[in-house]
């Protein structure tokens, strides 16, 4: 059986991917893009967590499936206010989407 | 419609004209004098119906219908409703005429069918107006009355008090007839108000009659606290008199009844308003007002509603009398007529107004019943007041028509410093008015007591009589000597004004006046002789006549008929010697005055004629004692000391101490501290946002950046607090 270790080493690579891709590209997509990428890298950490230490609960199945959710909604949102925002503006850049500047 | 109907019916047409003409017709005069005058012939017809069916009746007592009107906290009705007895239905004979009279008399006085005035305006007397005839010559003729219709408004509502009060069966709507009345004489009196001397009259006879009329109303309440009852029927019941007779009045005010205190109370009310000593001070200012309302007070009401009243309550005012022991209410009664008789007459022999000579006529006139009524002559008071109104109402209108000849003079010369009321400036008007003069002349000779012809002899040979019968031998001395000084004045008023020649131009231009004014002087002329005649004694010179008509009729209003005073000479002969000397002397004094000459009489009284002239300096007296303390208490005391200085200090210190404890607080702790607080958060606030605000690029990189590296910082952070050993 492969260790827990792997699978959080895994998980966390994934997670610095995607903080990596939320800081750095300029498409709001992009960034849309990897903060999906983190939330699945906690989903593994959960699951993996579960499956090692609590396998006769439910509770980490129960919380990943909520994530999940959360994140198609999230999604969901992210998405239509950035197509909003493009039908106004015509351009998906963060850098140019600064309106709330102090 | 049956008579009780007309009886309620009676004073209502002058009520609906007056509203009918201030609401909807006060823009045309023709309207309005036809709405009035036919609301007056309606009452008078409503009159006539009803006093004549009065006295074919057999053994007549009284038409009465009452209604309930008033629920009271006794489980009672407060009744109010109407009531002709024999008093009552004489008294509106007298009051319907008089009242169409004056109505149409006042047609013709505010010269109605003339031009408007080319200067007058409302609140003043017409000044005349200026036409131009085909040749181009200019006349000055006498201008319309700029308020016809409101006169006619007034005069309306006057009646209507006047009907009112004739026809009530209860003290209460008497009393009510009695107070338009007051509110009507204010507004006629004061009818010129833009004259100063009109608006201080009309002042005058308000305040002066209301001193009466407060203690009328406590009377009336003092009486409705006894007998729970106002109605004259359950006062005049012969127990209740009795009951109020017994009762000693409330306190035992000066020992009196409470019949006898209830009688000077309501006595006292009567006194303002006819016009007795000591309120008579009103009556002759009240000629001020245009001169059919002199006439409208001095006869049709007002004056003649005082009187009436006490006539009225005569059982109430008796109510205790035994073996002809005058009552207390009757002794104070007495005692004031007879002195205003002969006071008011020694007044009017100095007086020069053809106006104000009858205006203290008046007040010895309404003096003489007063004191007949005191000795207990019932009818004699009666009498005198019928004949009082027909012979004062015309003297007054035959006075107005010689002013307005006057005036006519005046206007024809132009010389408008001629007093066209000041008797010296007339003189031989009998041959310019000779309807005028002869109306006058019987209306003079009727208020004289000239023998046998006259009204005025018998009502006051009757007066005579009771008091030399029934032994009041004062009482018939002064009497009549004020009956001398009557019929002097009287015969100097009428010398002066038209026998001899003209002392004045004007007096020469005189005019006679219109025949809406003379009309009503020779109805009234008639009735001044006539109305005499049917209250001559049966026994009279000892002859055998028809039986005294008038004391048949009226003495039937009291529960016991009262008695005949038989006749005797020495009244007789008193009242045709006083008459007689009077007028022979009037005459002689005066008929040979010439123009500018002084009074003949201030020769012969000296320094007496002053104080005469001026009415006993009562005006001046008053004025010290009552007005000035009154305007002192108003202004100096009320005003000035409590209210600006006492109450208004107090407020001002309050304010200024409130006042300078908001200065301190403001600049000692609303300032520094509540202010420097407020102000320091809100400048904080507002010198952290400028500082912080550079972090807010708008970069949602940026934010997300420092967000992490603060997480780490806090996550590194407590991971060192947890792994330190």
């Amino acid at each position: 059986m492969i260790p827990l270790s792997w699978y959080l080493v895994f998980a966390a690579a994934m997670f610095s991917i995607g903080l990596f891709g939320v800081l750095s590209r300029k498409n709001a997509i992009a960034i849309l893009m990897g903060i999906e990428l983190m939330l699945n890298a906690v989903n593994v950490n959960l699951i993996a967590f579960w499956r090692y230490r609590a396998v006769t609960g439910i509770a980490g199945q129960a919380f990943a499936i909520i994530v999940f959710a959360v994140a198609a909604a999230e999604v969901a949102v992210g998405l239509s206010l950035i197509i909003s925002i493009y039908r106004r503006r015509k351009t998906v850049v963060a850098d140019d989407i600064h309106m709330l500047e102090g | 419609m049956d008579l009780e109907t007309i009886i309620w019916l009676i004073p209502l047409p002058p009520l609906l004209a007056f509203f009918l003409i201030i609401l909807f017709t006060n823009r045309n005069r023709a309207l309005s004098h036809s709405i009035a005058i036919g609301a007056a012939l309606l009452s008078w017809l409503g009159s006539m119906v009803v006093f004549f069916t009065a006295i074919q009746t057999e053994h007549f007592s009284a038409f009465v219908s009452s209604i309930a009107w008033l629920p009271t906290g006794f489980d009672s009705w407060l009744y109010i409703g109407v009531r002709i007895d024999p008093l009552s239905a004489a008294t509106i004979f007298f009051v319907a005429w008089t009242v169409l009279m004056i109505f149409i008399y006042s047609v013709g006085y505010n010269n109605y069918g003339q031009p408007n005035g080319d200067h007058d305006q409302k609140g003043l007397p017409p000044h005349g107006a200026t036409l131009s005839d085909e040749h181009g010559h200019q006349h000055t003729v006498p201008s319309i009355e700029p308020m016809y219709s409101r006169f006619f408004a007034f005069i309306g509502l006057f009646a209507f008090g006047m009907y009112t009060l004739v026809v009530s069966d209860n003290l209460l709507t008497l009393f009510v007839g009695w107070e338009i009345m007051g509110l009507c004489s204010y507004l006629l009196i004061g009818f010129w108000y833009a004259k100063p001397s009109a608006r201080a009259a009309m002042i005058k006879a308000f305040i002066t009659t209301r001193v009466g009329d407060v203690f009328m109303l406590l009377g009336i309440a003092y009486l409705y606290s006894l007998t729970r009852s106002l109605s004259f029927v359950d006062i005049f019941k012969p127990e209740t008199l009795t009951l109020l007779a017994e009762t000693p009045a409330v306190g035992s005010f000066l020992g009196l009844s409470a019949a006898g205190l209830i009688g000077i109370l309501l006595f006292i009310g009567a006194v303002g308003k006819s016009a007795q000593f000591p309120l008579h001070v009103w009556l002759p200012d009240a000629m001020e007002g245009p001169t059919p309302v002199s006439a409208m007070i001095h006869a049709a009401a007002m004056v003649s509603a005082g009187v009436y009243m006490v006539i009225r309550m005569f059982p109430l005012m008796s109510a205790g009398m035994e073996h002809g022991q005058l009552t207390s209410a009757m002794t104070v009664m007495t005692i004031i007529g007879t002195f205003t008789a002969i006071f008011a007459a020694t007044i009017a022999v100095a007086q020069n107004d053809i106006k104000r000579v009858l205006a203290y006529s008046t007040i010895s006139q309404l003096g003489y019943m007063i004191a007949a009524l005191g000795i207990g002559a019932y009818v004699a008071a009666a009498f005198h007041l019928f004949t009082h109104a027909f012979f004062k109402g015309l003297l007054f209108l035959s006075s107005g028509s010689v002013i307005h000849g006057m005036e006519h003079g005046v206007l024809h010369t132009g010389d408008h410093k001629v007093d066209p009321q000041d008797m010296f400036n007339m003189g031989g008007l009998r041959k310019k008015m000779p309807l005028t003069f002869w109306t006058f002349l019987i209306g003079g000779f009727a208020l004289s007591g000239f023998p046998l012809i006259t009204a005025g002899f018998w009502s006051k040979d009757e007066i005579l009589a009771d008091a030399f019968y029934h032994e009041h031998l004062v009482v018939f001395i002064t009497l009549a000597l004020a009956a001398l000084l009557t019929a002097f004045y009287t015969m100097r008023q009428i010398t002066l004004t038209f026998l001899g020649t003209a002392r004045t131009n004007e007096a020469k231009h005189a005019q006679e006046t219109p025949w809406t004014m003379t009309l009503p002087l020779v109805i009234l002329a008639i009735f001044a002789i006539s109305v005499g005649w049917v209250g001559i004694p049966s026994d009279f010179l000892g002859l055998s006549m028809p039986e005294n008509w008038l004391h048949e009729f009226v003495g039937g209003t009291l529960a016991e008929h009262p008695a005949v005073v038989p006749f005797s000479w020495i009244p007789f002969l008193t009242s045709v010697f006083v008459a007689g000397t009077g007028l022979l002397l009037g005459y002689l004094v005066y008929r040979k005055q010439v123009a500018g000459a002084v009074d003949p009489l201030k020769k012969v009284l000296g320094g007496m004629y002053t104080v005469l002239k001026n009415k006993y300096y009562f005006d001046e007296i008053y004025d010290r004692i009552f007005v000035r303390p009154a305007y002192w208490l108003a202004d100096t005391f009320t005003n000035q000391w409590l209210d600006r200085g006492l109450i208004d200090g107090f407020l001002h210190s309050v304010a200024r101490i409130s006042s300078s404890m908001g200065g301190l607080l403001r600049n000692y702790f609303d300032k520094p501290v509540v202010n420097g607080i407020g102000d320091f958060f809100g400048e904080g606030t507002k010198w952290l946002g400028r500082n912080l605000k550079v972090i807010q690029t708008g970069r949602i990189q940026q934010y997300m950046l420092m967000a992490i590296i603060l997480i780490f910082t806090t996550m590194f952070y407590l991971l060192y607090r947890v792994l330190q050993p």
